[in-house]
């Protein structure tokens, strides 16, 4: 154990190219690193897997389309028809977390979406673009949104703060739920490895817990994925039928 | 069928069960993934869903306190709010009213008419 990694290493930001603009810190860092080879990935495997645009798909079309009808299947599902031209937006945060988690699972790899400040600003840019939707959809009227139905006035001082919390935890909610599970993950994955090679013979025991907790955060990789994206429909359709 | 042996043990009444199943389902494998995911995927959602407000309440709370100066009252009543708020949305996320503040069913441009709904 001549170097002795903390298991929160892995989530250190390590700035590839210094750069600074005006005094804020500008650098290209590995999470930028691998945010860009994320986007570069997700384009590389829909505009190649769509080149030929087969009648008869082959696999990787295949694959293309799926996770397209998936998101298309699951707009349809929450907010209707009228959702249908809220499909990129969703499309896009759904492949962006989940190529991001997955790349995470690839060994020596970063994960970017085990740092808050990543999924806050994701779940920033939900929130906010589904207020403003609220607002544009239904004017003044949005703040009906808080007034709960059918409650005597008497209890409205009570009840509208409490709607109104509870809609203020939705970007909280949103972004902790994505990045305390990449987090926790990824620690317990590196905790349990730490255990296979100081046990000796008994190593054996942790390391085939880290082959079920491996396949068991891909799942998680892909179910997180999944519940971004459908609370991201939720919201909108909450904006959209409102009362 | 059996009455002579001893009696059946829990776990081979469920494998019996889960076998008439199959047989009368056919492909129950699928389903029962899909059902996992299902729950799994509401598992992970409510569990932050209580923490998350009660995180809002409190920073409302304390926000409030340190402008105004009233060191522990906005605190103590946005924690109870916040904890309110909390079970609102595990509430709401469980009873399928969507996860909205203020959601509301299909026709619900009277308030009385949705009351019986929202107690179902």
């Amino acid at each position: 154990m001549a170097e002795a990694h903390s298991p929160l290493e892995q989530f250190k930001i390590k700035p590839l190219l210094d750069f600074e603009i005006g005094g804020i810190d500008l650098s290209f860092t590995n999470s930028s690193l691998f945010m860009v080879a994320t986007v570069v990935l997700i384009t590389g495997f829909l505009v190649l897997g769509m080149r030929r645009g087969a009648m008869v798909p082959g696999r990787w079309q295949s694959a293309a389309e799926l996770s397209y009808e998936f998101i298309a299947g699951l707009i349809k599902d929450t907010v209707g028809s009228e959702g249908r031209k809220y499909f990129p937006i969703i499309f896009t945060l759904f492949m962006f977390v989940l190529i991001g988690n997955l790349l995470g699972m690839v060994p020596y790899s970063f994960t970017f979406t085990s740092h808050i400040i990543v999924t806050f600003a994701l779940a920033a840019v939900v929130f906010i673009g589904v207020t403003i939707l609220g607002f544009v959809k239904h004017g003044i009227r949005f703040f009906s949104f808080f007034v709960p139905p059918g409650a005597p006035v008497a209890l409205w001082p009570l009840l509208i703060p409490i709607e109104i919390i509870s809609y203020l935890s939705r970007p909280i909610s949103l972004s902790v739920r994505l990045f305390a599970n990449m987090l926790a993950g990824h620690t317990l994955l590196k905790v349990i490895a730490g255990f296979v090679a100081v046990l000796g013979v008994f190593g054996v025991l942790p390391w085939v817990m880290v082959v079920a907790l491996t396949g068991l955060e891909v799942l998680i990789a892909f179910l997180q994925a999944y519940v971004f994206a459908i609370l991201t429909c939720l919201y909108i359709n909450d904006a959209l039928h409102l009362h | 069928m059996t009455e002579n042996g001893p009696p059946d043990s829990l776990e081979d009444l469920d494998e019996r069960i889960r076998e008439a199943e199959i047989r009368r389902n056919g492909k129950r494998g699928q389903d029962d993934a899909l059902e996992r995911g299902k729950g799994l995927t509401l598992a992970l959602r409510i569990g932050t869903d209580l923490v998350a407000a009660l995180i809002v309440g409190v920073a409302i709370g304390i926000g409030l306190d340190y402008w105004l100066g009233t060191k522990p009252w906005f605190l103590v009543a946005f924690f109870l709010l916040g904890a309110a708020a909390g079970m609102l949305n595990v509430f709401r996320t469980m009873s399928g009213f969507g996860y909205a503040a203020g959601y509301r069913k299909e026709g619900r441009k009277d308030a009385r008419g949705t009351r019986g709904k929202r107690n179902g």
